[in-house]
């Protein structure tokens, strides 16, 4: 299963390990990662998973679908060219050592 | 912990408020995000939670989206990993039912047991209206608002051998169920007994913009017609209201819910369309609580009317009402409210209460299926119902948020950034 590293909203980091498929935005609220509050449950209506992905995973995730762009516009912490909406990203084998990085706010 | 009277003595007077026990009743949006925000606020003394259903607790709205058409799976739909509920100690006390509450002494009656509380809270939701007409038959019509139901229903829609279903009700949840059974291939009739779609809270324009899709997907809709009666012998027969009849391989019913108010009612606490609370949802009793689905409560962007609002929302934001209110620092619910839909390619979001608008100006591409509807009253933004436009709903749950109108006249004029109107 890959390694996934959250950074929380406090600054504190987590290893864990995800299994292929599931989502960013699963990931922390099953490991009960503080700051992705995911009220939507995962159906891209909230922005409430918006997290920051480290560099090198950039080009290695799924792309964003035009859906996920605008609600990002609408995202409460700045929005950058590492956003994504946690619940938009499956985990695959090539991102295994991603770092996720968690907004002060959503 | 919610423990057994005899087991434990609570203190009898309130020493410091973040000490005392918490008891929730039900384990849905509102109770779970209670027990959070709660330990979020820095509440320090016990959390029980009661549920009924006996699945961990999940999120209800993927029943009838993701987990119906199997592209969600049961564990994206809890809401906390079981190591959460350890490490926070918030104990779950799940397939278990309160029979009744005892208001003067501060006691409750569960499967289990009495236990004692310093503060309740209802979040006991809501259960769906049942059909009330004759029915006749070996199985029931189904209905959908646990994991239960949804597997059940699930099942009987991905026979193979099942080719008509009757959805008897157009609102959300029955519509949704429509769309996933047209797509995976079934004859899927409609009844309403409302003139168009979604009437409660679409405007005309929007009603029929779902009704074409699902005509488009093969769905037959009858509107301003009702189910008389139900009769099932090798299939459904069902007699509708103008006289016809129509046969199918399931039934499946969709036609509101009412709310979990009976246990609260018994109890001697203040109930009519939901149980009655203040803007601190505060019911009747000192002490006790009522949030999300089953609380009856005045909200000021429904111009402070009491009204009960059936959304994730609604029970998230009430349940941060009364945790910080728990913890000493009451303030007054005051979220904007919002709700989602989602059928075939159409995303639907709505911010604010539209209801009694007297101006609606419509902006985006509405042959193109992204658009978005502005709702006013006396020049005042109360509403914005987007289609496939998530950045206009965000942007518009800001504006009722703060109160601010647009320019009405920018707003109309597509040229014009939504941000700059
Ligand atoms: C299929 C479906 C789709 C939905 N889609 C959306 C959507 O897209 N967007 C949206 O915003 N909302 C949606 N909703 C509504 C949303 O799920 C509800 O508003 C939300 O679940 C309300 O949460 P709640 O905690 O108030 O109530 P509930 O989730 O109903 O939870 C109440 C719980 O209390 C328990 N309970 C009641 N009485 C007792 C008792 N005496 N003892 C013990 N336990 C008891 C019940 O078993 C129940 O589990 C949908 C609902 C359903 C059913
Ligand atoms: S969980 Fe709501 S947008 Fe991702």
């Amino acid at each position: 299963m890959p390694q996934i590293t959250y950074i929380d909203s406090d600054g504190n980091k987590h290893e864990v390990e995800l299994p292929l498929g599931a989502t960013i935005m699963e990931g922390a609220v099953q490991n009960d990662i503080k700051g992705i509050i995911a009220e939507c449950g995962g159906s891209c209506m909230c922005a409430t998973c918006h997290c920051y992905i480290s560099d090198e995973f950039l080009d290695k995730l799924p792309e964003m679908e035009e859906e996920e762009d605008e609600m990002l516009e609408g995202a409460v912490a700045p929005r950058t060219e590492r956003s994504r909406l946690g619940c938009q990203v499956r985990i695959n084998a090539a991102l295994d050592g991603l770092i996720v990085e968690i907004p002060q706010e959503q | 912990m919610g423990a057994p009277v005899d087991r434990i003595k609570f203190p009898t007077q309130d020493t410091q408020s973040m000490k005392k026990n918490v008891i929730i009743i039900g384990a849905g949006h509102a109770g779970i995000q209670a027990a959070a925000s709660l330990r979020e606020e820095g509440f320090g003394g016990s959390i029980c939670i009661f549920s009924e259903d006996a699945d961990f607790p999940y999120q209800k709205p993927p029943l009838s989206k993701g987990y119906l058409d199997g592209s969600q799976q049961k564990p994206s739909l809890m809401f906390r990993s079981e190591a959460w509920y350890e490490k926070n100690q918030v104990e779950l006390r799940l397939g278990e039912v309160v029979h009744s509450v005892d208001t003067e002494n501060q006691t409750l009656e569960a499967d289990s047991g009495n236990y004692v509380f310093d503060t309740l809270i209802f979040a006991t939701g809501a259960y769906n209206r049942t059909l009330p007409i004759p029915v006749t038959g070996q199985d029931e019509p189904l209905y959908l608002r646990s994991m239960k139901d949804a597997d059940k229903l699930k099942q009987a829609l991905d026979q193979a051998a099942v080719q008509d279903v009757l959805v008897i009700g157009g609102g959300f949840i029955g519509l949704e169920i429509a769309a996933y059974a047209s797509k995976s291939g079934k004859q899927v009739t409609v009844v309403e007994y409302q003139p168009r779609l979604m009437q409660r809270v679409l405007p005309p324009l929007l009603s029929e913009h779902f009704a074409a899709k699902h005509q488009e997907y093969g769905v037959k809709l009858l509107t301003g017609t009702g189910v008389q009666s139900l009769h099932q012998e090798e299939r459904w027969t069902a007699t509708l209201s103008n006289g016809d009849t129509l046969e199918a391989d399931k039934i499946v019913v969709g036609i509101g819910v009412l709310p979990g108010q009976a246990l609260a009612q018994k109890a001697g606490i203040r109930c009519s369309n939901g149980i009655e609370v203040n803007e601190f949802c505060e019911t009747s009793v000192k002490n006790i609580y009522a949030i999300g689905d089953c609380a009856l409560h005045p909200n000021p962007f429904a111009k402070g009317q009491m009204v009960r609002l059936e959304s994730v929302q609604n029970a998230v934001d009430q349940a941060k009402v009364i945790a910080a209110s728990i913890c000493g620092k009451p303030t007054a619910y005051h979220q904007v409210p919002w709700f989602w839909t989602h059928q075939y390619n159409l995303k639907l979001q709505m911010a604010g209460l539209s209801e009694g608008y007297d101006e609606l100006i419509v902006r985006g591409d509405v042959a193109g299926e992204k658009f978005s509807v502005f709702y006013f009253h006396e020049h005042q933004l109360i509403a914005v119902d987007s289609i496939n436009k998530p950045a206009d709903h965000l942007q518009a749950r800001k504006w009722i948020q703060a109160a601010h109108s647009p320019d009405r006249v920018k707003l109309a004029d597509d040229t014009i950034k939504l941000r700059e109107c």
